[in-house]
């Protein structure tokens, strides 16, 4: 494209110094070929008409800003309202336990998990601890032939990146919607596997389909 | 004509009361204009402004003094410690000074005294005005200065150098006005607009007076003293906690004396227009109410434009407003002796 500017155009756009300098930058040697509009700008006011001019744009500004009085907020009050989030919207984990009959044939209300860590192998911010135990026919936690005997997520670690949903093998963890997570505490940030296996409190309303 | 004209003897105790009023007053107006410009740009934003401390937010500004007034003190190692307490007084006090030539309303006979709703009725309304106004420089030049910083400095710079510029264009368009009435007491202004208000025959000093006043009190768009895109916060930057809440406060104060002086001077102060006549305890309520409105139009301004770059505040000032307000004087000087 630069060659389509003859080098003439620069030295004769050149008459100061600080000029030639300008020209010379790389900017001035595009060429903009032919998707550039050229902008059609009245010409320079005089003293009554830019005075003129001035005053009714001015009160263009302020008729609009008086406008948007009328138009009322576009606030959302966050603690009494709040937005609905969408169903794939990843905010703290759940755990999951088996509501009808698992595959192999053992009672339901298992958990799914069965502690193989590949949720915590999976993690980039490693805030998932996973310690495994043996089934037992007396002891049956998991569907599987272990479970986690001990399942922490540190939820002030945590990215929400969603690979430990995407890693675990049985969908025993899945991401939630609750995002309302501050504490005073950091060790309360640390959730159980008692806390993840709960029924989570709906907190923020989950958006409708279509919505 | 004498200059020193006092109409009325006022006892002792009858000023003292009215200073207390009028102060009580002035303070209790400005928490009011405060939240009202938080609320009103709130909503020309689309937001609601502070709504969280009492009802519909109303107790946000005793939470803000309460913040501030309980803070630590702390000044700069570099500041000159003395002036960086006495700059904020000074601010203060000459706003308070001024408002209290603001006639709210004419004398009234209250208890078989004859009590002049208004602080002091100064037979030199307008240079009275001018002379804490430009006390009041003192405020923000020595507090930028003695600060010891460089924002500071800047800010002060550029409130000085503003501040007298457009103090002469706000001085020159009240002198076609003082011209008119052929008087300087802000309540003989008033009285001589009886017939009409000097907004009509002074429009072009009105608005010029109007321009000017955003600068003279620092408010948007001519805030270059507290740019705080570029100055952090202008003069007050290294200033915290009461001295803080004492430049706030004699802003705001400024604002509504400004408002007060417009409606004296060009809105016919507690005259009424098409000749209704309130009974006399009224006057304060119709000049509070003309204020709101000039209050209102300086937080609609300010939600509205943009900061002028300092070359265009200053050819602004010079170039414009000054050629127009001795115009103004001219034509109206002329006008006068011609009519006489």
């Amino acid at each position: 494209m630069s060659d389509t500017v003859p080098e003439t155009d620069l030295s004769a756009a050149a008459p100061t110094s600080a000029a030639t300098a300008a020209a010379t930058l790389p900017l001035s040697r595009w060429s903009p070929g032919e998707d550039v509009i050229e902008v059609q700008r009245p010409p320079a006011p005089g003293a009554a008409r830019g005075a003129w001019r001035t005053f009714v744009e001015t009160a263009r500004g302020l008729k609009t800003t008086f406008g948007r009085i009328a138009e009322g907020t576009n606030t959302i009050s966050y603690p009494e309202e709040k937005v609905p989030v969408y169903p794939r919207f990843r905010g703290r984990h759940k755990l999951h336990r088996f509501e009808d009959i698992p595959h192999n044939g053992a009672q339901a209300g298992l958990e799914k998990c069965v502690g193989c860590s590949l949720c915590a192998a999976a993690c980039p911010a490693d805030c998932i601890r996973v310690v495994a135990a043996e089934n037992t026919p007396e002891n049956r936690v998991s569907a599987g032939e272990r479970y986690a005997a001990v399942y922490e997520i540190n939820l002030s670690r945590c990215i929400f990146c969603g690979y430990c949903e995407v890693a675990c093998p049985f969908d025993a963890i899945t991401m939630g919607h609750d995002y309302e997570l501050s504490d005073y505490d950091r060790a309360d940030l640390i959730f159980t596997k008692e806390m993840l296996l709960a029924e989570p409190l709906e907190r923020t309303p989950l958006r409708n389909e279509g919505e | 004509m004498t200059l020193a004209l006092v109409g009325y003897y006022e006892a002792w105790y009858v000023q003292i009361l009215k200073a207390i009023v009028i102060f009580a007053v002035g303070l209790q107006l400005v928490p009011v204009v405060l939240m009202a410009e938080r609320k009103i740009m709130g909503r020309m934003q689309g937001r609601y402004g502070p709504n969280r401390v009492g009802p519909y937010g109303a107790l946000q500004p005793l939470a803000d003094i309460l913040k501030l007034l309980t803070k630590e003190q702390f000044r700069p190692k570099t500041s000159v410690g003395f002036l960086f307490a006495v700059a904020p007084l000074i601010s203060i006090l000459t706003a308070v000074a001024a408002f209290a030539i603001i006639p709210f309303g004419n004398v009234q006979h209250i208890g078989g005294e004859r009590v002049g709703l208004y602080g002091i009725d100064v037979s030199i309304g307008p240079l009275y005005l001018f002379a804490f106004g430009a006390i009041a420089f003192y405020g923000i030049m020595l507090g930028g200065w003695s600060s010891g910083s460089k924002y500071s400095f800047l800010g002060a710079m550029r409130g000085a150098a503003q501040l007298i510029s457009y103090e002469v264009s706000q001085g020159l368009a009240l002198v076609g006005v003082i011209m008119t009435a052929q008087t300087l007491s802000l309540t003989g202004i008033v009285t001589a607009q009886k017939g009409m208000w000097y907004i009509v025959p002074q429009l072009g000093g009105f608005l010029i007076f109007l321009t000017a006043s955003f600068a003279e009190t620092n408010r948007a768009p001519f805030d270059l003293t507290e740019a705080d895109a570029e100055l952090v916060g202008g003069y007050n930057t290294e200033y915290g906690g009461g001295r803080f809440a004492s430049y706030y406060f004699a802003e705001y104060l400024n604002v509504l004396v400004v408002s007060g002086i417009v409606t004296t001077v060009f809105l016919g102060g507690w005259l009424m227009p098409f000749g209704i006549h309130p009974p006399g305890f009224l006057d304060p309520f119709v000049v509070l109410f003309k204020m709101s409105l000039i209050t209102f139009f300086f937080i609609w301004v300010r939600a509205t434009l943009p900061r002028l770059r300092y070359d265009q505040l200053m050819s602004f000032g010079w170039k414009v407003l000054l050629p127009l307000a001795t115009l103004n004087t001219l034509v109206t000087a002329i006008l006068v002796v011609v009519t006489h």
